[in-house]
């Protein structure tokens, strides 16, 4: 059951991933963009990833797709623009695309990396290994608590991260006054 | 025999579930209903009152009362809609113009998911929820199907390739951005509160309900229960905040081009949205199925005591649905500069102040007590 579940997800994520590359419309390829998010939504449930299943959703499918939507919708982006530049942009684009994929195809099967295994693994021990400690389980709880012990610097950093980008929107989009 | 023992565990959680939007759908039905005769009261007008269905509707004393009181109108509105003709314009994106009401409603009929409506003891003695599913990430569930809701109004927008119509698509794009941020950061407090150390409930609503035997979040919360109100407005697309369909300045809005059933099922999800918006916050603040603040559950453990606590928690959701209807036949609507600047500069800060406030009384709470 999961194993099917797993291909048809898997085949609708490619499909519509590549519709969304190849559609000429903007807002068709919005839509594939969408698709492909709720259903890599749906492969992190069957990896019983809830949480991330669900902010998944959320923040990409959710908020994100509505902003791109309203910017195609509001700027009309549908006319031809096929200059130099970005025929140029595409071209590295698709040759970065490439090499990474190539990379990576070759890594898992001649790097002497398996696959992933197809069942799931056993219920883990806290993966943090100090202190008390809780049962690694799947619920939203031992989430936080591993992001908040043993990965706080990373979380840190990206939030960090979020911070600079943020500023830096402030400081792009705010209009000059004429006394400063 | 052997079939259906193989099939029932597939078989039960349909039946549940079709049962569970047979009771939803009516409540819609109805819900449309309770609008217009409200409606009629603020107004001072007598509303529908005139459908009669043959049979029960000439019961002498009882036929008379209900057809007064327009019980046999949802059925009539209803094959209104299905037996107009079905009329698309020439000018529509074929494709996203049908797909766009099925999107309006689904996302609203699948969040009743992880609703519970109602508790029950098992055997243990442990008191358990009545709902579809009860999963640890509830809220935050209904809040990531609930935002895909706005891709109903948007595409019917877009496809409908008129002027009126994408105005409101568009408006209802930026405003389900604009009010989900304040709609998240609201409930956090409340499930910081909720959720206590020690236990198993996550962000479940369950949990939030049990935590609220015996002080309801409403008199505990209140900035966090007005903020969650204002931006459950503006999510479920209702006036003041009803700026996608705005009739005044955009003749329908996102739904000018659809007629029939298309526009019929637009209809029932906007009802279906605010049946679930007042579930909503019923269980996240008005106590859930608990009877009064300081009086929690005083049904006892059997069969009647599980009834009279789906009957409490209906009677609460009923109000809010009033409520919502109160509000719409009361208040003008506002500008769409005001609905920008009301979400992003008094929400949006209002509500991360209200986080900020709480997770330093959590921290005091904690130093202190221990």
């Amino acid at each position: 059951m999961t194993d099917t579940l797993f291909y048809v997800f898997a085949a609708i994520t490619l499909i519509s991933a590549l519709l969304m590359v190849v559609s000429p419309n903007a807002v068709n390829g919005a839509i594939c963009m969408i698709i492909c998010f709720v259903t890599t939504a749906a492969l992190f449930v069957l990896l019983e990833a809830y949480f991330l299943a669900v902010i998944q959703v959320l923040v990409y499918a959710g908020a994100v797709m509505v902003l791109f939507l309203f910017i195609i919708m509001l700027l009309d982006v549908n006319k031809d623009t096929s200059d130099l530049l970005k025929d140029k942009m595409t071209l590295g684009a698709s040759i970065t695309g490439f090499t990474l994929l190539v990379i990576l195809t070759l890594s898992v099967f001649a790097g002497g990396q398996h696959l992933p295994e197809t069942a799931l693994l056993p219920v883990m021990e806290n993966p943090t290994g100090e202190g008390v400690g809780i049962p690694f389980t799947t619920s939203a709880k031992s989430f936080g608590y591993s992001l908040f012990t043993k990965y706080m610097l990373p979380f840190q950093v990206t939030g960090f991260l979020l911070l600079a980008a943020m500023i830096g929107v402030i400081v792009v989009s705010k209009k000059h006054s004429e006394n400063s | 025999m052997e079939l259906l023992d193989a099939f029932l565990p597939y078989l039960l959680p349909i039946v549940y579930a079709v049962a569970m939007i047979s009771v939803f759908m009516g409540l819609c039905s109805y819900s449309v209903l309770a609008e217009r005769k409200v409606c009629s009261w603020i107004q001072g007008r007598v509303g529908p009152n005139r459908t009669r269905v043959p049979l029960l509707g000439h019961i002498p004393i009882l036929g008379n009362l209900l057809t007064g009181l327009g019980i046999f109108q949802p059925a009539a509105d209803g094959l209104k809609f299905l037996f107009k003709e079905e009329i698309v314009p020439g000018h529509v994106n074929k494709f996203y113009y049908m797909l766009a009401p099925v999107l309006a409603l689904a996302p609203a009929l699948t969040t009743m998911v992880v609703l519970p409506f109602g508790r029950y003891v098992d055997a243990d003695g442990i008191t358990q929820p009545l709902v579809l599913a009860n999963v640890d990430l509830g809220m935050l569930i209904i809040l990531g199907i609930s935002s895909l809701g706005v891709y109903g109004i948007v595409l019917a927008g877009w496809a409908s390739n008129s002027k009126y119509p994408f105005l409101g698509g568009i408006r209802a794009s930026a405003q389900m951005i604009s009010y989900e941020l304040a709609m998240g950061l609201a409930l956090l407090p409340v499930f910081m509160w909720a959720a206590t150390p020690g236990s198993d409930y996550g962000m479940s609503l369950f949990g939030a309900v049990q935590s609220q035997q015996t002080l309801w979040l409403f008199i505990w919360q209140p900035l966090s229960a007005l903020i969650f109100l204002v931006a459950l407005f503006a999510e479920t697309n209702r006036l003041p905040f009803d700026m996608a369909e705005s009739e005044t300045d955009l003749v329908g809005g996102f739904h000018t081009e659809y007629g029939c059933f298309k526009f019929g099922l637009f209809f029932v999800a906007e009802y279906a949205h605010v049946i679930m918006g007042s579930a909503l916050f019923v269980l996240l603040f008005l106590g859930g199925w608990n009877f009064l603040p300081g009086l929690a559950d005083p049904w006892g453990e059997s069969l009647i005591g599980t009834l009279l606590s789906i009957a409490w928690f209906t009677t609460k959701v009923f109000f809010m649905i009033f409520f919502f209807i109160w509000m719409r036949w009361t208040l003008p609507r506002f500008r769409y500069d005001q609905v920008m600047s009301l979400g992003w500069k008094i929400l949006l800060p209002l509500a991360v102040g209200n986080l900020v406030f709480n997770t330093i009384i959590i921290a005091l709470y904690d130093t202190f007590t221990r």
